[in-house]
């Protein structure tokens, strides 16, 4: 270890913080030992213990970026009515931890009336939706991620609220190809319609080895160019990832009238019924439209209805698609079925329909 | 180190975020528009918001920068609208290990509001895709004044680049029933022991780990993590024979059989005309259905476990990849077991960091050298579990009998069929 002491600043390595002292003490007293659980109503939830003990949680969705005034007065409700407990999911919805049934309705009108936030996301509702930084602090966004999504959740938040839907729905927002936000049962992503625009006269901030090495395609070629060292794009081969964007902003990916959203269905992480799945495409093209982006709430809106009328209980929406099948979902959401629907990435083949057996 | 609180006030001019205020779902603009009069730099954050929304454009550059001692954690972004903005000419974030299962005393998360607040912008997100606490809004100076603070009051500085990144963990036994090991003791274990790791960037790539107490992945770990660790059990689950009764009795034998019985993907729970039920515990794959429909009836089993995945993550570079099981099973609870699977995290990246191309993620790195050259790198035996089927393709590289490799005489091993097993022992064992 560097000897930092002519440094006030010395790196520590302290890792991960305690969790014990952030925990409810019924949930410190009764670690280990839960006996069971039960859905109370939308966004409430009961844990027994095998001691008897009970724990109620209200869960509330947050709009993950707060100021620390708004944090504060989050930490606020759990001081007056959790012992000073609280967290979070990884949806970033917020869950207040109580150990007495009686504070369940004056903390929730408070969570509701004081903080605004709405009380759900348990079961099978829609969850908060998973997001990138957008246009607040990204480099590479072609789209915002916080505001999408609280335009989007304004339009779904009957569904966060109360648990109609055959099976929980996870929906996340990305706002370039590299996806932070991941596969869900829904996802949003942004696209792009063309090769990056390079400007040669600034590659040289870049590390051009590390250019080249990134296009998955093998598209980008060293050049040199008006007698600097650059690169060269075969257009042929790219496509449009903006791989290249995040290692080089010279490299410029994003084009503010060309770049539109899509929306793919049928990813799943958790494990019940179905192995884990990845997400497929379902609509291309929608217009990237701040400030409310009302033409993927709408697409949005169509698969959950769709959903809700024809899954199954305990169907995730992509085990509904497999069980009526692809043609009915195209069907039954109106999305019009288009080449750029086939894949044609390395594992191609084993997506085709490699048999005679077809709906007619 | 100072600490700057004398931004630029300047007018609100935000008529488009503004229609970001109405609607049920609770608005950052409003929250952030009111938290603008005490911190003006909030306020010019806002109107560079509202000139992304005007030209669908971005207006931050990437950058480096990095806390002494320390290779990552600090996310740099320069506005290119610093003439107009200037409190946000250099305004970075600073990610912060969030403790395990992201749980909460109001003394630290207060702690944390304080810190954000006096060093930078004040704005913190709870939490990033990865885990963190991300505090925003801090210059060059404010980034290591609040780095400082954050390690004088026990926090530490989150992953960044070719690193270790930060770990998340669903609740697990702190506050679920179906947690089939201690998911926030063994994060903490892993972020401490590989801190080193964490901070100094000495990866090919990113590393990710994300644990979930059981198949039903809270964390989000099978695509979104390079080593998922998901808990399961071995050998019978639990059953509670009279609430099953409690259960068909309630609910309907009709209910039963649509909802628990044809779900279930291997078929093996029957039920008796008495209405108890029988698992043929042998065909059971632990996917969690009928533990979550009935959960007060059935339960994970008692020997409880780990099952350990390699090489999940999004599209770059090759397409989605889901990862792969390795480790069908290995017992998780005592310092021993913990050790064992330092261990194995160990041989993982030696083998990948040796032999990895520059950004290759783990999961790549199989998908190009092909899973039979990735377990003997590791030292891990093939395992029919590993695969959903043997290969269809006859083209295969034998090393028996093959020519030798290198000159001299051509390979005698045993034919495959009594060979005895080499390489290390298997982690599961």
């Amino acid at each position: 270890m560097t000897d930092m002491s002519e440094t006030k600043m010395a790196p520590r390595d302290q890792g991960a913080p305690d969790y014990k002292v952030n925990l409810h003490p019924v949930m410190l007293k009764n670690y280990g030992k839960w006996d069971y659980h039960e859905r109370l109503r939308p966004g409430v939830l009961v844990h027994v213990a095998e001691s008897g003990d009970k724990i109620w949680t209200i869960r509330a969705g947050s709009p993950r970026t707060m100021s620390a005034d708004k944090v504060r007065e989050v930490c606020d409700i759990a001081d007056k009515y959790c012992k000073g407990f609280l967290r979070f999911t990884t949806r970033s919805n917020v869950e207040f931890l109580v150990d007495n049934e009686a504070s369940i309705a004056p903390l929730i009108k408070e969570v509701e009336e004081k903080l605004k936030f709405p009380v759900g996301g348990t079961g099978p509702s829609v969850s908060n939706v998973a997001h990138t930084q957008g246009w607040m602090h990204c480099n590479l966004p072609g789209s915002d991620a916080a505001g999408s999504v609280k335009a989007l959740l304004d339009e779904l938040i009957d569904d966060f609220k109360n648990e109609r839907l055959p099976n929980r729905v996870h929906i996340s927002s990305s706002c370039c190809q590299i996806n932070c936000s991941s596969h869900a049962d829904i996802s949003v992503i942004v696209q792009h319609h063309h090769p990056p625009r390079i400007n040669h006269s600034n590659m040289q901030i870049c590390e051009l080895p590390k250019v080249v090495a990134i296009c998955p395609v093998a598209a980008i070629r060293p050049a040199v160019v008006n007698g600097h060292d650059s690169v060269e794009v075969v257009k042929e081969k790219c496509m449009y990832c903006g791989a290249c964007h995040g290692q080089c902003p010279s490299m410029e990916i994003r084009d503010s009238e060309t770049d539109t959203l899509s929306i793919w269905v049928g990813g799943k992480t958790s494990h019940a019924r179905t192995p884990p799945t990845l997400m497929k495409l379902a609509v291309w093209g929608l217009p990237n439209n701040p400030p409310r982006w009302p033409e993927v709430g709408q697409a949005v809106r169509t698969i959950l209805d769709a959903y809700r009328k024809g899954g199954k209980p305990y169907e995730r929406i992509g085990e509904w698609i497999e069980r009526i099948g692809w043609q009915r979902f195209f069907e039954v959401t109106g999305f019009p079925f288009t080449r750029y629907h086939i894949e044609d990435n390395s594992d191609a083949l084993l997506t085709f329909n490699r048999s005679a057996m077809v709906r007619i | 180190m100072s600490v700057k609180n004398d931004a630029r006030k300047i007018e609100l001019n935000t008529p488009l975020l503004d229609q970001l205020e109405t609607g049920g779902w609770p608005s950052f603009v409003t929250d952030l528009k009111a938290y603008s009069k005490k911190r003006p730099q909030v306020g010019q954050l806002l109107n560079q918001l509202n000139e992304s929304y005007e030209n669908r454009w971005n207006y931050w550059i990437g950058t480096v920068l990095n806390v002494p001692g320390y290779g990552g954690g600090v996310i740099a972004r320069l506005s290119q609208k610093a003439d107009k903005y200037p409190d946000l000419a250099q305004f970075h974030t600073v990610r912060v290990i969030e403790p395990p299962g992201w749980v909460y005393n109001t003394k630290n998360l207060r702690q944390l509001a304080d810190i954000a607040e006096k060093h930078g912008a004040g704005i913190m997100q709870l939490h990033g895709m990865t885990g963190d606490v991300l505090l925003l809004g801090f210059d060059n100076d404010q980034s290591m004044s609040v780095a400082e603070e954050l390690m004088e009051n026990g926090w530490d500085i989150g992953g960044s680049g070719g690193a270790l990144r930060t770990l998340q963990c669903c609740v697990g036994q702190a506050r679920c029933e179906m947690a089939c090991y201690d998911t926030m003791k063994v994060t903490k274990h892993l972020t401490d022991t590989f801190i080193h790791y964490l901070h100094r960037p000495e990866f090919v790539y990113k590393f990710k780990f994300k644990l979930s107490g059981c198949p039903n992945d809270c964390s989000n770990a099978m695509m979104r993590s390079d080593m998922p660790i998901i808990g399961t059990w071995r050998g019978e689950m639990q059953i509670n024979q009279a609430k099953v009764k409690e259960f068909v009795k309630a609910k309907g034998r009709a209910y039963v059989i649509d909802n628990v019985l044809t779900r279930c993907p291997t078929k093996c729970i029957s039920l008796k005309d008495d209405d108890s039920i029988v698992v043929e515990h042998q065909d059971c794959v632990r996917c969690m259905h009928c533990i979550n429909v009935m959960h007060k009836a059935l339960k994970v089993g008692k020997d409880k476990g780990v099952t350990i995945c390699i090489g999940g993550k999004r599209t770059l570079k090759i397409g989605d990849t889901i990862a792969t099981m390795i480790v069908p099973f290995m017992k998780l609870e005592s310092d021993e077991d913990l050790g064992k699977l330092t261990e194995f995290v160990e041989r993982v990246w030696e083998f990948w960091n040796d032999n990895g191309m520059d950004h290759e993620r783990v999961g790549e790195f199989i998908a190009r050298v092909g899973l039979a050259t990735f377990l003997d790198g590791i030292g891990v035996e093939p395992d029919v579990r590993m695969v959903n089927r043997p290969r269809s393709s006859p083209y295969i590289k034998f090393e028996e009998l093959a020519p030798a490799r290198i000159g001299g005489e051509q390979n005698k091993m045993p034919p495959v069929w009594n060979k005895e097993p080499e390489g290390a022992e298997s982690v599961s064992r």
